[in-house]
């Protein structure tokens, strides 16, 4: 099976500070890969550098078989990957609707379609309902799958999540999960996600990688990367439930 | 087309729109000399207002030298006008693209090299401010002692060459106010205009969802200065005299923010509602001073200063929001 997304020993430096080291990974078409570690692990930084907010330092980072490291985040997104902010940074002032629409014009020239785009995405976010009111006036749960419906809206091939389901109830993170699950089923829609809520990665990823000062120590399916060792000691701890 | 243009207006705004508009064109028919010269004011500072809404309240980015674009504008035409017989209508052929390459001079320069924000708004001051000195020594326009048109003869109106009565300079303005409510309206609904909000709203949260960000603040910029320089040419031939301290000078740059801030930033009627709160705030300040005999030099624009902190204290978000509010006059915002 051939990788949609290919990272190889990508590094980068603030200053003396290794944020990410060397790391090497691949994201299956089609799957749902997750990457987990303690704050300060260098996910986001990872995630920046393929979303195109950083250049790495080194390695590289291949997008459905062309190089994509360095480029901007928008010709990025334009090419098919699209995130989420792991603080939200929805358009405040505008109606949940044209957030949505916003990102349905990219690949779309005519508003109205892309209006009837962007209701079709707030349908399958259990947002329709509140299409009309303001970004700013939303509670936490819902400006998050806000979040996801604008990227979504951009028609990716792979969406990058950053903790999505952070502060979330648990009756929030299990619509959230259904909803991923859906789009991954249903939409054939590859999802690298960043995830602190270990319920949340159990039940979606297919694949997960863990990281730890910046390097990769672990990786493998849900069920042995919480076995591994290594993993245990430097983030779950020892009691974890699995 | 014309379906969209009226989307989410009442009808009985559009009632009162229409007759707004009958009443400002039969408006001369009976207006004073006086009346008709605030009247040119207020579309005057409408038409600007609502070009400047274009970088400032649709794609957020502050622009405090907007003189710049209305001294190019009005020296390019004059010069044209004087030194070769040039007609303004053919002078805005020359006019607006100078005034469009020096918005896309700014903007290449702050938008290339993240000059954003406060800096990119004294950066438009600067630029301002060396033309106006550039200007002060440019032989071929008068240099400091001012470029003259010759006068007119109010015996008949000549529209091609502008000369003439106040009341056809001020139809030129009123069709111009209707002309850049109707396009800035268009872009609203436009993919430009989303994308413009979308930059207003979080300019990396734009770029993440694919907009290239640097192109359509460059679109923002060129088309405002473009439409400002119209004003320009329009100032020229009514005043008939430039001078670089005057049309360049910071304090018409900031006369033209004044109707839109006052108004209703980034919203279309804002700009036209807050230039007639502005001028007609202007208007009562000067009678009443003048009808308690008080002639100091400045209380005019000292009292002004403070009745417009009054009405920015009362409605932060601006007249038109609240007034459309309280009378119900849209069904959602554009």
């Amino acid at each position: 099976m051939s990788a949609l997304l290919a990272v190889a020993g990508v590094t980068k430096r603030f200053r003396g500070l290794i944020a990410v080291d060397r790391v090497t990974f691949e994201v299956p078409a089609g799957g749902i890969f997750a990457v987990i570690g303690p704050n300060g692990a260098g996910k986001t930084t990872l995630f920046n550098m393929i979303a195109g907010v950083f250049r790495p330092d080194s390695g590289t980072i291949d997008f459905a078989g062309e190089q994509i490291a360095g480029l901007s985040p928008d010709r990025i997104c334009r090419r098919g990957i699209s995130r989420t902010f792991q603080i939200v940074r929805p358009f405040p002032a505008l109606k949940v609707e044209d957030n949505v629409t916003i990102g349905a014009l990219l690949h779309r020239k005519s508003v109205p379609d892309a209006r009837a785009h962007a209701r079709e995405v707030l349908r399958r976010l259990d947002l329709y309902g509140k299409r009309e009111q303001r970004a700013s006036a939303l509670t936490l749960p819902d400006r998050k799958r806000l979040e996801v419906a604008r990227a979504l809206a951009t028609d990716p091939k792979l969406l990058l999540l950053d903790e999505v389901m952070a502060g979330l109830r648990p009756t929030e993170t299990d619509r959230m999960v259904r909803i991923l699950k859906e789009l991954n089923d249903e939409g054939r829609l590859t999802i690298l996600l960043i995830e602190h809520v270990m319920r949340a990665v159990m039940a979606l990823a297919t694949h997960v990688l863990v990281m730890h000062h910046g390097a990769a120590i672990s990786e493998g399916s849900p069920g042995e990367v919480v076995r591994d060792p290594a993993v245990i000691d430097s983030y779950l701890g020892a009691e974890t439930v699995v | 087309m014309i379906g969209r243009l009226t989307e989410g207006i009442r009808p009985r705004t559009l009632i009162i729109l229409a007759a707004l508009l009958a009443f400002f064109i039969v408006a001369p028919l009976f207006a004073s000399d006086y009346l008709l010269t605030m009247l040119i004011l207020i579309f005057y500072f409408a038409y600007t207002g609502q070009s400047w809404n274009i970088m400032m309240g649709f794609a957020g980015q502050l622009s405090l030298g907007h003189a710049l674009y209305v001294g190019l504008g009005a020296y390019a035409a004059a010069a044209l006008f004087v030194h070769f017989g040039m007609a303004p209508w053919l002078g805005l052929a020359v006019a607006v693209p100078i005034s469009a390459a020096a918005g896309a001079f700014i903007g290449f320069l702050a938008f290339r090299f993240r000059v954003a924000g406060v800096y990119f708004a004294v950066l438009t001051i600067a630029v301002a401010e060396f033309t106006r000195i550039g200007f002060d020594h440019l032989q071929w326009t008068g240099a400091s002692a001012g470029l003259f048109l010759p006068v007119a003869q109010y015996a008949h109106n000549d529209l091609w060459t502008l000369r003439g009565h106040p009341a056809m300079f001020y139809y030129v303005l009123l069709a111009a106010t209707a002309f850049a409510f109707i396009a800035c309206r268009a872009m609203l609904q436009s993919r430009m205009g989303y994308f413009w909000l979308a930059i207003r709203e979080d300019e990396e949260a734009a770029r993440s969802a694919g907009i290239d960000t640097f192109r359509y603040k460059m679109l923002a910029v060129v088309i405002s200065a473009a439409m400002t320089s119209f004003a320009g040419v329009i100032y020229a031939f009514y005043y008939n005299n430039l001078f670089p301290e005057q049309v360049f000078n910071i304090s018409q740059s900031i006369l033209i923010i004044l109707a839109p801030m006052v108004g209703g930033l980034g919203t279309l009627f804002g700009p036209i509602l807050g230039a007639f709160v502005i001028e007609t705030v202007a208007e009562a300040m000067r009678t009443l001073l003048q009808w308690f005999g008080v002639d100091l030099p400045g209380t005019n624009q000292l009292f002004f200063g403070v009745v417009l902190l009054f009405v920015v204290l009362a409605v932060p978000e601006g007249v038109w929001p609240w007034l459309s509010k309280r009378m119900g006059l849209m069904e959602r915002e554009p």
